[in-house]
């Protein structure tokens, strides 16, 4: 544990220097796709107080100065698979929104949309000692959390306090100041394989950046796309990415659970691929323009060049049909709507007041889609895209950014973590300093 | 084997325009906000400097800009604002500015940045009976010289000069003979010069006696004889002298003491003065000590 504290605290160091520096860039890694943005803090509420969030959702302390995406390549699932392609892709991306920038940009924050993410649901209790709820007491409440056994290869990756409950009380945002003689803690942690984070760890320390700050994908797409009074009252985010459909559902503006389908549009461009014989790249160009989900009569006429350049006239001159490119699309999307129905039926998402379910990602903007989601995941479906940012140029806005765009909500304000508040003085492992200088305090 | 059918381009995807390593580090550098400065002035100006610095080091161009700053100089400074046409000397005697205008030789009209003031005041100033001096430039073109001369107090006989002395007993010239300044009086001897404020206070001490005052002689360095004619000396102590000669004037004016034929009257021993008298009046006073034996 002291480990990953170590490393989180660092990152966020890092993220304190870029912020005095005032650019960072966004990196969001995906499988089909590598978009960075670069982020110039300079607004009117950069060196505001400390308390709350500011005006336009706190965004008004920066804008999008650099915005660039590239095709990722060497991404699979969300997770490095080929280490050179993707520090290739990442060069290009950093490069390009670089340039638009007309800055250098040393401090990174990324997300990882795979890596297996697991929610755990952990909780915590201490007793007050003098009565009155102290940041101390909050560091030692988390602290009082019981680790699960999460397994020796995996690491922590978010870790936020989600309630505060004080004697009989629950449901508070900040129990700091008030009376109390029992304070109980509910936290959500989220951990992924450390490979997976490692590597990226790697190819972003092999393109001269620092890593600022590490989120999940379906996090920074949840804080993006779902509107505040969703975040309050639940609701669900689905992001359709390349490789991975990031899952996380939302109460009381805290994240409670996420997940990851390791299927998404990728899937059903090689579906396309191999069903109509055509190259990955063909594929892609023929869902993005004719894809769909439900076929009518109408597609039935609407015939479609799939081309070839094997010099055979025949096979060169094939043309499906669309409904049988939705005949071939559909299954598949179906089957990852599924399975994000199961995992949300495993997390009990059927529990929460609100059953709202938001689709988000570049996958959402298949026609029709949400039709098809509204039978299989419930009546309150809607298609959500990103909020806006100050300067984020129109090829940015569509919902394939949202996690993009929520990054850098996340870099404006991140949320507080467990690592955000003071150990506890006796489990830290430097404390016989601490220890010796609060001795000196208390007795001098 | 060329395959039979006609080569076509290739659908294939547009390349990605990865950078290499290398680039990729070049563009970050030069993003670097300093590097950008460095660009943006520092080869501009080592462009210009290399230029600069190429062109100047012929000896001719070198020449040209010597020849061409000397006279944008002189044009400047031969400007008639600038040209001094008279010197003005104010506050001194005609001998004193004769030779004040002996020392600064100067022929007008000369610019007024060719003139070091502190240096021709300096010389004045060393001039004797000057006191001090102002040299500064006045209106319409005029070298103002303000003197402050010398007050001679007191004549110094040093050998056969006869030298006029300040109250700082400093040298404010000649004087050919005694009688050009009679009103001065006259002090001579070793180490005079350096005790005239002494000398003074005698001096106006024995007012009573300036008729037959000839003159102070400093005697061995150390204390004050007060020669009056007759060859008459008063020889003063060196502490005290003032008072001493009070007590000589006292018995002048009862006893008539000095108009009697006394060669010395010895106040060196202020507890017992003493008298010697000349060698007639030791005779007569010696017969007229027997005639009352005698009798």
């Amino acid at each position: 544990m002291g480990d990953l504290y170590d490393s989180q605290r660092a990152m966020r160091n890092m993220r304190k220097a870029a912020m005095q520096r005032g650019v960072i860039a966004i990196l969001d890694i995906g499988t089909s796709k590598i978009a960075c943005l670069v982020l110039r803090f300079d607004g009117p509420e950069t060196f505001r107080g400390a308390d709350g969030v500011g005006s336009l959702a706190g965004q008004s302390s920066f804008r999008v100065i650099g915005a660039a995406t590239t095709r990722s390549r060497g991404v699979k699932f969300g997770e490095v698979d080929a280490m050179q392609e993707t520090e290739r892709a990442i060069r290009t991306a950093v490069q390009a929104a670089q340039k638009m920038a007309n800055v250098r940009v040393d401090h990174v924050i990324a997300c990882l949309a795979g890596g297996r993410p697991k929610s755990y649901g952990l909780d915590g209790s201490v007793d007050i000692a003098n009565g009155l709820v102290t940041d101390g007491d909050i560091g030692r409440v988390m602290a009082a959390c019981d680790l699960p056994d999460y397994g020796a290869e995996r690491d922590v990756l978010h870790a936020q306090p989600v309630n505060f409950a004080l004697d009989h009380r629950s449901g508070m945002a900040d129990p700091r100041g008030q009376i109390g003689n029992q304070l109980n803690c509910d936290m959500h942690m989220l951990t992924v394989d450390s490979v997976a984070l490692q590597n990226i760890f790697f190819c972003i320390k092999r393109c001269d950046l620092e890593l600022a700050g590490i989120a999940s994908s379906a996090y920074a797409s949840g804080i993006s796309s779902l509107v505040e009074d969703e975040q309050e009252l639940g609701a669900a985010c689905i992001d359709l990415g390349g490789g991975s459909t990031g899952i996380s559902v939302f109460m009381k503006k805290h994240m409670i659970y996420a997940d990851a389908v390791r299927m998404g549009g990728d899937h059903v461009t090689s579906d396309i691929s191999m069903g109509l014989s055509v190259p990955m790249a063909t594929a892609e160009r023929i869902k993005t323009f004719y894809g769909g989900i439900v076929a009518t009569g109408m597609d039935d006429r609407e015939m479609i060049e799939i081309g070839g350049d094997t010099g055979d006239y025949e096979h060169d001159r094939r043309t499906v049909s669309r409904a049988e490119l939705i005949g071939i699309m559909r299954p598949r999307v179906e089957e990852i709507l599924e399975e994000v129905r199961v995992r949300l039926d495993a997390a009990g998402f059927e529990h929460l007041p609100s059953h709202q379910i938001v689709l988000t990602g570049g996958g959402s903007q298949i026609p029709g889609l949400d039709g098809l989601a509204s039978k299989i995941l419930g009546q309150q479906v809607r298609l959500g895209r990103p909020l806006r940012v100050q300067g984020l140029p129109q090829a940015a806005i569509g919902p394939a950014f949202s996690s993009a765009v929520g990054l850098t909500l996340f870099a404006a304000h991140p949320q507080d973590e467990w690592w955000d508040f003071e150990i506890p003085v006796d489990n830290y492992s430097g404390r016989s300093l601490k220890r010796a200088v609060k001795w000196f305090k208390d007795n001098w | 084997m060329q395959p039979l059918t006609a080569m076509r381009p290739r659908a294939s995807l547009p390349r990605d325009p990865a950078p290499s390593k290398w680039k990729y580090r070049y563009q970050r550098w030069m993003l670097t906000p300093g590097v950008r400065g460095l660009i943006r002035f520092g080869g501009p100006l080592a462009i210009i400097g290399i230029v600069a610095v190429s062109w100047y080091s012929h000896d001719e161009n070198r020449a040209l800009v010597a020849a061409t700053v000397a006279q944008a100089k002189a044009t400047i400074q031969q400007r008639p604002e600038f040209m001094i046409s008279a010197m003005q000397v104010e506050g001194a005697t005609e001998d004193l500015a004769a030779s004040v205008a002996l020392v600064l030789p100067m022929s007008f009209p000369v610019s007024s940045f060719e003139l070091d003031l502190e240096t021709m005041r300096k010389r004045v100033e060393a001039l004797d009976g000057i006191r001090s001096a102002r040299v500064r430039l006045g209106d319409a073109g005029k070298l103002m010289v303000d003197i402050t001369p010398r007050v001679p107090v007191a004549v110094w006989r040093d050998g056969d000069l006869l030298r006029l002395i300040d109250e700082e007993g400093v040298y404010a010239g000649f004087v050919e003979s005694r009688t050009d300044r009679l009103d001065l009086p006259l002090i001579a001897g070793d180490g005079a010069q350096d005790h005239i404020a002494e000398a003074l206070d005698l001096f106006k001490d024995a007012k009573p006696l300036q008729e037959r005052m000839r003159g102070l002689v400093r005697m061995g360095e150390r204390r004050w004889d007060i020669v009056l004619d007759r060859d008459q000396r008063i020889l003063l102590p060196a502490d005290g002298a003032v008072g001493a000669l009070d007590r000589v004037i006292v018995l002048q004016q009862a006893r008539d003491l000095l108009d009697r034929d006394v060669a010395v009257v010895d106040m060196r021993n202020p507890n017992r003065p003493t008298i010697r008298v000349n060698k007639e009046a030791a005779g007569a006073l010696h017969r007229a000590g027997q005639t009352e034996a005698d009798n």
